[in-house]
């Protein structure tokens, strides 16, 4: 979930938690992977300013800053929803009953992998195995683990995250 | 056929994060024992004569790699605890970061005392942020007990561990990949040689080696080579963790001596669900196997001698409503995606490889087809830049030779299991 603190102003949060990065990180470009890391975890993705606001913070390229931001899954480089449901494709998963549930996904949210739902609520994402394979299938959302999982409880656990919105 | 866990000894049993807890089960005896009473050399020489191979899927000789980096004189250097496990179907170390993260600290400081690094660093991948956080505090109770920092237990050995997540990218696994990402930059694999062990991270002779096989090095630190060899066979000594998913009772970790059979790893599993067919060893990049290699033992050696990969220890086990067409297409699709695009063969071969599977499980398969399996496959397999493109094809290739006729039925329109979306 992003952060939308009242009162301050997107580009005020942005260049926050920028601050917050570095202070954990340093400016070492060293660190670039894990500023980006942290930075797109916590704003939801980075925009080309914010890659720009990287680049300049650490003196390096763009071009490195971009090049690196687009080569981790992990580092969101457009916009996604408030939700994202990462779902592990891998065999295990699939086995497990993986295929049934992205099927049933796709049904219910009426998008396909890689997609956002037109409100904005929920991306849909396909990830390489999570290390949790003994619980397979396996999705995350928001970062916290559902394991065991059928189409009746991912149903479930969707209804959840939208009735705690309203 | 038992569980033998040393490995696993502590996980799930204490409470990780408690250094007395840990103290209370050998732990930090083994560091003591090595900065107080032995020389970097004999500490050196324990591991050669253990026998020890590496668990990060080469089991390369441990012994000989840290000897390489012992020998290099008047430089820094460097200890990697490569702690990126991605490959589908494995979580042995994220189980040993989770629950034992002090025996990895303690196996890098060993490390570090034999080859004389004072540096360390664990590169975990950006998925296990409950192992990093708990790594991070286990860090901080380490230094402030002084098992970690300058004067390690009151000695002149110091050595510093620092933690580095990765940010989701399968190849940083693969060490000079990792050692790429771990220099801030994109995970694309260097030119080898040199390696790591003469010119690693920032040029510095290095040693990279895996969770599970620095969290081995403690045990044989403290009770001995022999004590060591007498687990497991020959020329693979020790015990190995194994993960199972798929068509068993009761799917998870399994530590045992190395040398054991399919069939026993199955039956630890808690048996069958549904009949065999096959299985994949050693995660996505290793062989698919059919009944005929059921009582083969797993060793480093098995690949050459049996056509049995251990790999990572990855077990991914299939019943007869399975479907070898539909397994080889997800395990192409996997590499697909990971490929870091740095080379043709392998960019390009697995995506040709992924395209002619899936249009076999639509049905839509065209003449020539598995002569075009088994010709790209053999191309992307000796043609790749680094290892992930040269076992890309491993599965797919095992299961059509063992599994010729289902890749033909597929061919024909028909799949026998009834798995595949076929639209004729
Ligand atoms: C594509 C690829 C991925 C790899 N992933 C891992 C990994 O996640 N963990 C690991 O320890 N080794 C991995 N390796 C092997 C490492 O390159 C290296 O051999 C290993 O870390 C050495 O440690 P060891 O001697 O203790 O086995 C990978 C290799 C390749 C080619
Ligand atoms: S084999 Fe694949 S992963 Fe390895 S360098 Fe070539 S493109 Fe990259
Ligand atoms: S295969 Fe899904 S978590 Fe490992």
């Amino acid at each position: 979930m992003h952060p939308k603190a009242s009162g301050t102003s997107a580009s005020e949060v942005r260049g926050e938690a920028l601050q917050r990065v570095i202070e954990r990180y340093g400016t070492d470009p060293e660190a670039l992977v894990e500023i980006l890391r942290s930075l797109s975890e916590q704003l939801g993705y980075l925009s080309q300013d914010d890659l720009v606001a990287v680049a300049k913070v650490l003196k390096l390229p763009y071009s490195r800053v971009y090049g690196v931001a687009t080569f981790y899954s992990m580092i969101e480089t457009s916009p996604v929803g408030t939700h994202t449901l990462l779902m592990c494709e891998d065999a295990p998963c699939h086995l497990a009953g993986g295929a049934d549930l992205r099927r049933a996904l796709e049904r219910r949210l009426g998008i396909s992998f890689g997609e956002t739902t037109a409100d904005g609520r929920w991306s849909l994402r396909t990830v390489s195995c999570l290390g949790r394979c003994d619980l397979a299938p396996v999705v995350m959302i928001d970062g916290r683990w559902y394991g065991h999982l059928t189409v009746e409880r991912l149903e479930a656990i969707l209804a959840r995250y939208e009735e705690e919105e309203g | 056929m038992k569980e033998t866990r040393i490995i696993l000894r502590r996980v799930g049993r204490i409470d990780p994060l408690s250094l007395e807890a840990y103290a209370g089960e050998d732990g930090y005896a083994a560091l003591r024992k090595a900065v107080q009473t032995m020389t970097p050399e004999e500490v050196l020489e324990t591991v050669i004569a253990s026998g020890l191979r590496g668990r990060g899927g080469a089991g390369f000789p441990t012994g000989r790699k840290w000897s390489f980096v012992a020998a290099a004189s008047g430089t820094e250097k460097v200890i990697v605890c490569n702690a990126d496990e991605s490959e589908p179907g494995t979580f042995k170390d994220r189980l040993i970061l989770e629950g034992d993260p002090y025996a990895v600290l303690e196996g890098m400081a060993l490390a570090g005392y034999a080859v004389g690094a004072r540096e360390g660093w664990i590169y975990i991948r950006g998925e296990y942020a409950e192992a990093a956080r708990r790594l991070e505090t286990a860090i901080e109770r380490a230094y402030a007990a002084g098992f970690l920092g300058e004067h390690i237990l009151d000695t002149a050995f110091t050595f510093h561990i620092h933690l580095h997540r990765g940010a989701g990218a399968y190849i940083c696994g693969e060490e000079t990949a990792l050692l790429e990402s771990l220099e801030g930059k994109r995970g694309i694999p260097r030119v080898r040689p040199p390696y790591p062990t003469v010119a690693g991270y920032h040029g510095l002779p290095t040693v990279v080696n895996n969770v599970e096989t620095l969290a081995n090095v403690a045990p044989i630190v403290l009770q001995g080579a022999e004590w060591y060899r007498a687990l497991g066979v020959a020329n693979s000594p020790g015990t190995k963790i194994f993960t199972l998913s798929g068509d068993v009772a009761h799917p998870g970790a399994i530590e045992v001596p190395m040398g054991v059979t399919l069939r026993q790893l199955i039956e630890l599993a808690g048996g069958m669900q549904g009949e065999f067919k096959c299985a994949q060893t050693g995660g996505a990049a290793g062989t698919i196997v059919a009944a005929d290699k059921l009582d083969r033992p797993l060793t480093f050696d098995s690949l050459r001698e049996d056509g049995l990969s251990l790999g990572s220890g990855a077990i991914l086990v299939c019943n007869q409503q399975r479907c070898v067409v539909d397994l080889a297409y997800v395990l192409m699709r996997f590499f697909e995606n990971e490929s870091c695009g740095k080379c043709t063969p392998c960019r390009v071969g697995t995506l040709r490889l992924f395209e002619i599977l899936e249009r076999l499980r639509r049905g839509r398969g065209e003449a020539g087809d598995l002569e075009r399996l088994e010709q790209f496959g053999r191309y992307v397999r000796d043609g790749s830049f680094c290892g992930l493109g040269q076992a890309a094809p491993t599965g797919l290739l095992t299961a059509l030779h063992a599994f010729r006729e289902e890749f033909e039925a597929h061919l024909g329109g028909v799949c026998p299991t009834d798995t595949c979306p076929m639209q004729g």
